[in-house]
């Protein structure tokens, strides 16, 4: 492995062609998220709109940010906020529905 | 590997590949600060949602969801081009990359404008933050983003007229990839956003 600037070392470069298709895949998703929210699943919408939103945060992460093509320190790094964010969320929910007294 | 004859009394900047995988971890992990930043609302809303659902729910129909549909195509077409400008500059496009560049300001400001209506409207019709919990979170947490993407926007700013003046090339583009990379997580914290807030409530 001689001197490798970062632009020779396994550099990938997204062609338009792979982000107009993600993008019309984020319209298509936006499209269906808007449309559900008019139809009454019960408890089942709030699942259904953050299943979806998390398809299209996964689509912008993975493509437009191009984590898909770093490698595993990146993916660690962005991961393990979301790992603390899901502590962060279950924990206060623990925590405030288990109190005797309601605050 | 230029090992021999450092001088350690310049300030000497790492090899490029060093410098540009550093930049990006850095990066990363600001991001991921800034999840946690929205983190903490993200836990109010959903604390205070499940509490009161029926509260939520009739509130969230005062908020136009056109608006808000509307300013999600517009961040996503955004991210769009943002990240079609990286491209760009990779190939060693610099004029497409800042014409892609100048879309994504036009995008940001579009987003802003649409805010600035549907504050407006709420404010005509006496909606203020202290008008509930729902309100309360939907001001704080769409204002935050909105500081977000003013932020966004200067460093676009920046990098356009960086961009414009051909310091950026095939072989070196990192601030443009680092402005967008921020441009990309402000669209996906809306991403998120826009359902809690206007379409489940």
């Amino acid at each position: 492995m001689a001197s490798h600037s970062h632009s020779d070392k396994h550099e990938h470069i997204t062609s338009y062609k792979t982000y107009l298709i993600v993008w019309a895949a984020l319209m298509v998703l936006t499209v269906i998220t808007v449309y559900v929210s008019y139809v009454d699943f019960g408890t089942m919408n709030v699942v259904i709109a953050m299943a979806v939103a998390s398809i299209k945060a996964a689509l912008v992460a993975l493509f437009f940010m191009h984590l898909k093509f770093e490698d595993s320190i990146t993916w660690v790094f962005a991961l393990f906020p979301l790992g603390l964010l899901f502590l962060l969320i279950t924990m206060t929910f623990v925590d405030t529905f288990t109190r005797v007294v309601v605050p | 590997m230029a090992e021999a004859g450092i001088d350690q009394s310049h300030d000497h900047h790492m090899d490029p590949a060093t410098e540009y995988s550093s930049s990006k971890l850095g990066m990363w992990l600001f991001l991921g600060t800034e999840i946690l930043l929205f983190g903490g609302l993200f836990a109010a809303y959903a604390i205070f949602h499940a509490r009161y659902p029926e509260m939520f729910y009739e509130q969230h129909l005062e908020l136009n969801r056109t608006m808000g549909a509307i300013n999600t195509c517009v961040l996503i077409f955004s991210s769009l081009t943002m990240a079609m400008g990286v491209s760009a500059i990779k190939w060693g496009k610099q004029k497409t990359a800042a014409i892609l560049i100048l879309i994504t300001i036009i995008c940001g400001l579009t987003f802003g404008v649409v805010k600035y209506f549907e504050y407006s409207a709420k404010f005509s019709h006496h909606i203020y933050p202290d008008t509930s919990i729902f309100f309360s979170l939907y001001f704080l947490m769409t204002g935050l983003h909105m500081i977000h993407v003013f932020i966004g926007l200067g460093i676009l700013a920046v990098v356009f007229v960086l961009t414009l003046k051909g310091k950026f090339n095939a072989k070196y583009n990192t601030p443009i990839e680092m402005g967008g990379l921020y441009w990309h997580l402000v669209d996906l914290i809306w991403i998120y956003l826009f359902p809690l807030l206007y379409l489940i409530g």
